[in-house]
This record gives structure tokens, C-alpha cells and sequence, in this order.
């Protein structure tokens, strides 16, 4: 186990070092810099500026730096736009935001979603099936930036209960329509994706076997139909997870609620290189941090697997 | 007194091509300590007339008719009511070892909870149970490989954990669901073998359901034949073999390879086995009859008593079958 | 025109190939997809959206861009959906035709949506058909690849390449493209080791068909079934992508528009109570992908041999 999860790593580092290189190489051909404003700057404003942020060195140079920093001392480097922060400030303010409302939407599209798909494998063909069905296939219409303006309109605008927007501080009332908004269409896929794989294994000839041997049917699904029918599942979850973060940045710009996402976006539209390199690393980071997570996860569920 | 009896069973499948009935009128019973071998081509009904037995039907089945177990009432009762006699005294195995055992518990795990649920045994002494059996089916080892998964065994050593975890509650029918059918050849023969030491031993009842006659001969005593999910024919095997009254009984035997004649083919059926959608106004075995006449295809035959072991489903008299 | 011809002549060559190359399988498939209610449902459905994407724009007399200054400052109350207006649709807070607005969002995003996924399509079927065919280590250091680049978040990557190399459609569809061809590839990988195995491929392997005959009988047209599925499902999941980038305000640009941006817009003037310019484009968006998710489920069903 120890062994898979190293050999894991070891393709995990490149992944991300590669990551920082092609953003890094991107931004640097782009046409225009941080410090270009309406109005020219002097040239001597604009060489201090550049020493001061090192962008008057050889892109190999800089780049070896930034990533020295990063890996070393954890260190982004300051953001050019907001000038009194650095890039670990900004990430520290907005990161505990975005993992709140993002660990509860993959909760609840998890929980809601295998919930919903194992009952209506269960009780296929029933009023149960054919509602699960309904809400997944209704559901999977109806992605982040769809639900946000209609939660809105329900429960903000029509029936006045939760408030529109903000954060302060994560409150259960600011927190419940990004969530909710955010897991809708991935509930729906999870639901789908266990109602078939739930149906396909019940139909299964070992299942036939727990059932001659007089198992009760709690047990046959639980101890014997779950894990097989889960496994497809799991693999879906690391993509999931990524749709999730890329989410954020619809959410924090329709709720206000000051997440990674609306610093991701006003850092691109300001060309603030070291703030958008800082998250999308940092997410990269996450998302395969993530995945190594569900393979083991994957290898744990299925015996088949040696690692 | 019968330990199974079964009396027009009919089992019918809703599908979406229409209605399937794939079996009909279906009459037997099995005693204590009995071995009867149900054979037949696949889609004749033998697989389902067990699976209707013990209500393991698919969703979409519904059964008829009346299957009585120790006297008492059985067919279509709640799981819950079932699941006592499920393999605590009626075992089944299964034709596919490849699949019928979980792929993700481990063998272990498979069998100790036969043991925990119907008897009540803490794992412990589960354990040492299922290990003592599987020695039983020579399962070389059994106390260090009891803790594999299922695909660490070969195809064999499979069904023999499948024969060893339906003995564990020492059943009193034992119902064989083709159990060598996709297994090699000289595995065939061993499995077969350890049936009827078993049989011997435990004196289980069994009923074997196969489409090969020629593993029926040497392990039970009294012979079915189905076809198109009706009984055509019933007698003790040797009765079968020596002397069948049915052209299909015929041609099965006929099928079979013998070492002391010599052929260069072999003799087959031809003609395909019957849509079961369509619902028999005659014969099922009409169209692919040699001997069939004007009244194969007008009426469907009925089963007539020829003598106090065998019972029969033709129009034409034994002797013009024969 | 010509256009049309040449697709009519590719059409018809397509007809006889396929009866050539048996005529049940494809005759089987069409069947069963129009004995399924949902899927033709769905068929019409899109039918119905195209022709409004096509036509739409000659059956009002406002364009997309103009403004009408007679309901400018009151839209609320002036702007509101009516016949008499012939502003059927309403108009947005700046008094322009919502109508015109949404037949002209409605081509963005079908447009974006199709090329995307012809994009994805293509490079996925060619690099995992290859990586599949070759098998080894090329396959092994394709795939490696692929799994490098699903494990990057990509809708960061996209926005940063539209901040960076300015907003524009062609942008757009290229960075959409080339984000979705990984799934693509790897189902076109597994399709083509599975089929490379099966016997048929075997029996003419053994009987002296050359590679690149196997390859265009055989292998082709078996995977031709699983592509025109995901293709059929990838659309939807193109058109949800450029209206997430729409809605973000990163997308088409002014005047154009697409119904992400069109969405973006109706839901920033809802509380002023305007719910007419949310609910139009939403309603087209939500029944078109619907239909597309029918159409593809229904192709699936009709196509696919494992449920034969």
C-alpha cells in the first residue's frame, strides 16, 4: 500500500510542476504586463517596479525563484494588484471560505446522490424510481449558474428567508444556497450513475447466491451489492471534485461570499500573475491530492486491484 | 411423506416483447434422501422451475401453481419466511463458480455468515465450521486459503467453496444448477464425484440440473426431461436410458458420445428450441419431431401415467416411439 | 449551397456504405430510437430550436442591437412581453429586443456547442484510436498523459487563456475543444482494445486482410456507435461550459451574445422584478439541453450492443 501511494506521488510532483511551468510560460508570452495602466508609466518607474518583483530577470531565473519560494517557504510572492497583500494573505482569506461551502456541497451531492440512486435501484420501477429519476434527470439541466439566480428568486426574493448574499463568517443562512446551487447537478449525477451500476449489480449472480443463502435483503444490499455498485462511483468523484472548485468562482460572484473564485477572476481581468499562478497551483495541488485519495480509495474497495 | 413437492408450477415473465411462460404444468416431487436429475436444452424451464422453488424468480417472474416444503405451503411467501429455509435446508449451487461468489468478500466472510445468521454461531466457531468443510471438499490449505478473495481460486476450487458453503447447515435438498457446466472436463468429473460422496455422506436430497445426460447417469436415481418448460418424459434413470418413450428423451440420448460405438458425428436435434413467446396450442417439440403426426400439432399432449415410476407427455404410444 | 450538396452526396455514399456493410445493425438502431417516445421528443424538440436559431430573426422587426428608445428608463413596466410592443420576448434593461437577443444567443451557443464538440470529438477519437491500435508503451505514455492533464482545473486554465489572449469566439471554441477531448480519448482507447481483441478482427487478421482494411472495416465503423453517443451527450456539456464562461462575463462579447450571457443578465435585473429576461433564455436553455440529453440517451439505448 505504502509502495502504490509513493509510486502515486512520484507522478503527482512532475503533474504539478508541470502545471506551474505551462502557466508560468503562458503568462509570460502574453501580450502586457501587470504595470501597464491607461497611462504609461515613466521607463525608471517601470525598471524599479520590475527589480522590485524580479520581472527584470530571464524567464528561467524567475521561474526557478518562484518555484524555490513556493516549494521552500511556502511563499507566493506578493500580488501586484492588491498592494498591501501577498498572495499567502489573499489565499488565507479566501481559501477557509471556499472549502467550507465546497467540503458541504460534495457532502451533500455524495450523500444525497448515492442515497437517491441505491433507493430507487432498490425499488426499481416504483413511484421511488421514477421520482429519483425525475429530480436526476431534472437536475442535470440545471447547473451552478442556473440554481444560483433561481435560488435567489425563491428563497431571497419570493419568500424572503435566507439572505441573497455574504458570508459573514459562515453563517448556516449564507451558506445554504451556495451549497445547494453547487451540488445540484453533481447529486444528479451520482444519482444516475449508482441507480445503473446499483441495478446492474443486483442483477448480478452473486447476488442470486446471497440470496439463496437466506441473507436478509438489508444484508444483501449493504454487505454484498453496496461496495460493487459504489465502485464507479468513486472514479466519478475526482472529476467531481475538480467541476466543484471550478464552481466557486460562479458562486463567489453570485453570492458575494468571497471565496478563491472571485480573486481568481478579478486577479485574470487585472493580469495579478502571482495571485492567479498562486490558486491555480494551489488547486492543482488539491485536485491531486484528491485524486490520489479516491485511487486509494478505489484500491481499498476492490480486491482485484494489487497495488 | 415427500420433503419437495411441486404441483403445476407455472412461471411466467413479463418482458418487453411480450409475455414469456417458461414453465408449465409442472408436477414432481422429491423424498428424503432422493437424486433427481432435471435435463433439458437452455430455455427449457429447468433453471426456473428451481429458482421458483425457492422465489429467487428475477423481478419481472411470477409464479403459479403450488410448491409445498415439509407439507407446508411455500411458493411466493415473503423473503423474510423464505430466507429460513434458504440454505438452512434448501442449498443451492450455482452454474457460474466464476461469478456466483462475491468478488469483493473474501471467502471467509462469504461463508461465515451462512453459519452466524441460521445458526447463531459466533465467528469463532463459524470459522473453524467453514474451514472443517472445506477441507470436506478437499480444498487443500483450507485453514490459510478460507482468508482469500474468490479470485485467487481456480474455476474448480470455486465450486467446490460454492458446494462446501451450501453443506454448511447440512440442508436437506441440495438443488445443482448445472454445477459443471463451465468447468473443464476432468474437473467435471471430480466435482461430480465429490456430489455424490457428499450425497452419500449427508445423505442430502439433491436435484441436479443439467443439459448433459451423460453426467445423469452415473449420480441420480430418477431422471425429468423438459422441454419448452413441460415435463416429457419421467422414469428412474436407468428406466430412461434403457428404454426412453419420448422422441426427445431419444435424441438427447442419442447425442451423447459413447466410447463403444463408433461414428464420425454425432447424431443431433435438428431444429431450434421453441419461441417461448408464443403461447403452445401443440406439441412443443412438434416442429423438430421425427415422429410427429396431425395431432402432435393440434393438441398439446397430455401427461399420461405408464407405470408407477415413469409418467409421460406424447401422443404416439412408447412402442412407436421406440 | 454547394455546401448542402456536398453534404447530401456524403449522405447518400454513407447510405450505401452502410448497407454494405449490413443493413440490420443501422435499421435495427433507427427503429428502436423512434420506438422510444422520449428521444424523438427530444429530436423534435431540437428541430424546433434550430429552425428558431435559423428563422427567428424574420419574424420580428427589431434587431438584436437596436435599442427602443420608446420603453428606455421603463422597462419594467413598458418593456414587458407583449404583441402590441412587438417585442414579443420583452427587451432587456437597455430596451433592445429580447427576442432578436435570445434568436441570436440561441446560434452562439448551438454554434459553440456543436463546434466544441466536433473538436473534442475528433482529437479524442484519433488519439485514443491510436494510442488503443499501437498499444505498448506509446499507448502507455499517451494515456499517462491524459491522466496528467485531467488532474488540472481546467476552467482556471481556460479563463486565464481568454484574459490573456483577449475574448473571442474562435478562443473560445478552440479552449472548450481541447479541454473535452480527454474523457473522448480514453473511451475511444478502451473501444478500440476491445475491439482489436474480439474475434471477427482476429478471423480477418487470419485470413490475410491488410491493417489498414481492418482498421476502416472493422474498427471504424464499430466505433462509430459509441462516438455518435458521446458526441450526442458531449454537446449539452459544451453549451453548459461557454455559458459558464458567459455568465462569468468572460465570453461572447457585446452586441453578440449566448445564452449564459443572456441568463448573467436577466438574473442581475431580477429583483427590480424583470423575471421575463431570466426566464426566456433559461426556458430555451434548459429544453435544449433536455432534448439533446433524450436524443443522446435514446441514441445510447438504440446503439449500443451490450443492452442487445
Amino acid at each position: 500500500m505504502l509502495s502504490f501511494i509513493i509510486r502515486r506521488l512520484a507522478v503527482a510532483i512532475p503533474t504539478l510542476l508541470i502545471l506551474v511551468v505551462f502557466s508560468y510560460v503562458i503568462m509570460y508570452a502574453a501580450p502586457g504586463g501587470p504595470f501597464d495602466m491607461e497611462r504609461a508609466l515613466p521607463p525608471e518607474v517601470m525598471d524599479n517596479l520590475n527589480a522590485k518583483y524580479g520581472l527584470d530577470k530571464p524567464l528561467v531565473v524567475q521561474m526557478f525563484n518562484y518555484v524555490y519560494n513556493v516549494v521552500v517557504h511556502f511563499d507566493f510572492g506578493p500580488s501586484y494588484m492588491y498592494k498591501n497583500q501577498t498572495v499567502n494573505d489573499i489565499i488565507a482569506q479566501g481559501f477557509p471560505v471556499t472549502l467550507t461551502y465546497g467540503f458541504w456541497s460534495f457532502v451533500v451531492a455524495v450523500v444525497v446522490g448515492m442515497s437517491l440512486g441505491v433507493m430507487a435501484a432498490i425499488y426499481h420501477n416504483s413511484w421511488l424510481d421514477y421520482l429519483a429519476v425525475g429530480i436526476s434527470i431534472g437536475a442535470q439541466v440545471l447547473p451552478n449558474f442556473v440554481m444560483a439566480p433561481i435560488l435567489v428568486l425563491f428563497f431571497t426574493l419570493w419568500l424572503g428567508w435566507l439572505p441573497g448574499g455574504g458570508w459573514q463568517g459562515g453563517q448556516w443562512q449564507y451558506v445554504i444556497m451556495p451549497v445547494i446551487a453547487l451540488s445540484t447537478s453533481f447529486m444528479a449525477s451520482i444519482a444516475r450513475l449508482t441507480r445503473s451500476s446499483m441495478l446492474e449489480v443486483l442483477n448480478a449472480n452473486y447476488i442470486r447466491t446471497a440470496r439463496a443463502k437466506g441473507l436478509p435483503m438489508r444484508r444483501v444490499i449493504f454487505r454484498h451489492a453496496l461496495k460493487p455498485a459504489l465502485l464507479p462511483v468513486v472514479s466519478y468523484l475526482g472529476p467531481a471534485f475538480v467541476a466543484m472548485i471550478t464552481g466557486s468562482v460562479v458562486v463567489d460572484m453570485y453570492f458575494s461570499t468571497g471565496g478563491i473564485g472571485v480573486f481568481f477572476v478579478n486577479s485574470a481581468l487585472n493580469r495579478d500573475y502571482s495571485v492567479i499562478m498562486g490558486i491555480t497551483i494551489l488547486t492543482g495541488a488539491l485536485t491531486i491530492l484528491f485524486n490520489l485519495v479516491v485511487d486509494i480509495l478505489y484500491a481499498w474497495i476492490d480486491p482485484k486491484i494489487r497495488y | 411423506m415427500a420433503l419437495l413437492e411441486i404441483k403445476d408450477l407455472a412461471v411466467r415473465f413479463e418482458t418487453n416483447d411480450g409475455i414469456v411462460s417458461a414453465v408449465n404444468g409442472v408436477s414432481f416431487n422429491v423424498r428424503e434422501g432422493d437424486t433427481l436429475a432435471i435435463v433439458g436444452e437452455s430455455g427449457s424451464g429447468k433453471s426456473q422451475t428451481a429458482f421458483a422453488a425457492i422465489g429467487l424468480l428475477a423481478r419481472n417472474g411470477h409464479a403459479t401453481g403450488s410448491v409445498k416444503w415439509d407439507g407446508q405451503e411455500i411458493l411466493n411467501l415473503p423473503d423474510a419466511k423464505l430466507n429460513r429455509i434458504r440454505a438452512d435446508e434448501i442449498a443451492m449451487i450455482f452454474q457460474d463458480p466464476m461469478t456466483s461468489l462475491n468478488p469483493f468478500l473474501k471467502v471467509s466472510d462469504q461463508m461465515e455468515e451462512v453459519l452466524t445468521l441460521h445458526r447463531g454461531m459466533s465467528r469463532r466457531a463459524a470459522r473453524a465450521e467453514c474451514v472443517r468443510m472445506l477441507d470436506a471438499v478437499r480444498i487443500p490449505d483450507a485453514a490459510a486459503r478460507i482468508t482469500m478473495y474468490p479470485h485467487e481460486f481456480s474455476g474448480g476450487m470455486r465450486q467446490r467453496i460454492m458446494i462446501a458453503m451450501s453443506l454448511l447447515c447440512r440442508p436437506r435438498l441440495l438443488i445443482a444448477d448445472e454445477p459443471t457446466t463451465a468447468l473443464d472436463v476432468t474437473v467435471q468429473a471430480q466435482i461430480m464425484d465429490l456430489l455424490r460422496d457428499i450425497q452419500n455422506e449427508f445423505n442430502t436430497a439433491m436435484i441436479l440440473i443439467t443439459h448433459d445426460l451423460g453426467i445423469v447417469a452415473g449420480s441420480c436415481a430418477r431422471t425429468m426431461v423438459m422441454y419448452g418448460g413441460r415435463i416429457m418424459e419421467r422414469g428412474t434413470t436407468a428406466e430412461i436410458f434403457a428404454n426412453p418413450t419420448h422422441p426427445y428423451t431419444l435424441g438427447l440420448l442419442e447425442a451423447v458420445p459413447r466410447l463403444d460405438r463408433k461414428e464420425d458425428t454425432l447424431p443431433t436435434i435438428p431444429g431450434e428450441p421453441p419461441d417461448m413467446l408464443k403461447a403452445f396450442k401443440a406439441c412443443p417439440f412438434e416442429p423438430r419431431c421425427p415422429k410427429a403426426d396431425e395431432r402432435c400439432k393440434a393438441e398439446v399432449p397430455a401427461l399420461e401415467r405408464i407405470s408407477e415410476t415413469r409418467v409421460r407427455a406424447c401422443h404416439r404410444s412408447p412402442e412407436e416411439v421406440a | 449551397m454547394i455546401l448542402n450538396r456536398a453534404k447530401a452526396r456524403e449522405l447518400e455514399t454513407a447510405q450505401i456504405g452502410a448497407e454494405i456493410e449490413g443493413r440490420s445493425l443501422w435499421a435495427d438502431a433507427r427503429i428502436r430510437f423512434f420506438r422510444n417516445k422520449a428521444a424523438v421528443g427530444g429530436l423534435i424538440i431540437l428541430i424546433l430550436v434550430g429552425l428558431f436559431a435559423a428563422f427567428g430573426q424574420h419574424m420580428t422587426p427589431w434587431s438584436n442591437e437596436e435599442v427602443d428608445w420608446g420603453v428606455l428608463g421603463q422597462v419594467d413596466t413598458m418593456g414587458r412581453p407583449s404583441f402590441e410592443s412587438k417585442h414579443y420576448f420583452g427587451t432587456d434593461d437597455l430596451g433592445r429586443d429580447l427576442f432578436a437577443r435570445t434568436v441570436q444567443g440561441t446560434q452562439i451557443s448551438l454554434m459553440v456547442g456543436l463546434i466544441g464538440a466536433l473538436i473534442a470529438v475528433v482529437v479524442g477519437t484519433v488519439y485514443g484510436a491510436t494510442a488503443g491500435y499501437y498499444g505498448g508503451r506509446i499507448d502507455n505514455v499517451m494515456m499517462r498523459i491524459v491522466d496528467v492533464m485531467l488532474s488540472i482545473p481546467y476552467m482556471f486554465v481556460l479563463i486565464l487563456l481568454l484574459v490573456i489572449f483577449g475574448r473571442s469566439v474562435l478562443m473560445l471554441f478552440v479552449g472548450i475543444g481541447l479541454i473535452s477531448w480527454l474523457d473522448m480519448a480514453r473511451i475511444a482507447r478502451g473501444q478500440t482494445l476491445s475491439i482489436k481483441n474480439k474475434e471477427f478482427v482476429e478471423a480477418a487478421h487470419a485470413i490475410g486482410v491488410r491493417p489498414s482494411t481492418i482498421i476502416r472495416r472493422h474498427i471504424v465503423p464499430n466505433l462509430l456507435g459509441v462516438v455518435i453517443v458521446y458526441a450526442t451527450l458531449l454537446v449539452p456539456t459544451m453549451i453548459i461550459f461557454e455559458s459558464f464562461i458567459s455568465f462569468l462575463g468572460l465570453g461572447v462579447q457585446e452586441p453578440a451574445t449566448s445564452w449564459g450571457a443572456l441568463i448573467s443578465e436577466g438574473a442581475k435585473q431580477m429583483q427590480y422584478g424583470t423575471l421575463w429576461m431570466l426566464l426566456y433564455p433559461l426556458f430555451f436553455f434548459v429544453i435544449t439541453l433536455f432534448a439533446f440529453f433524450f436524443v443522446g440517451d435514446g441514441l445510447r439505448d438504440a446503439l449500443d450492443p451490450k443492452d442487445r
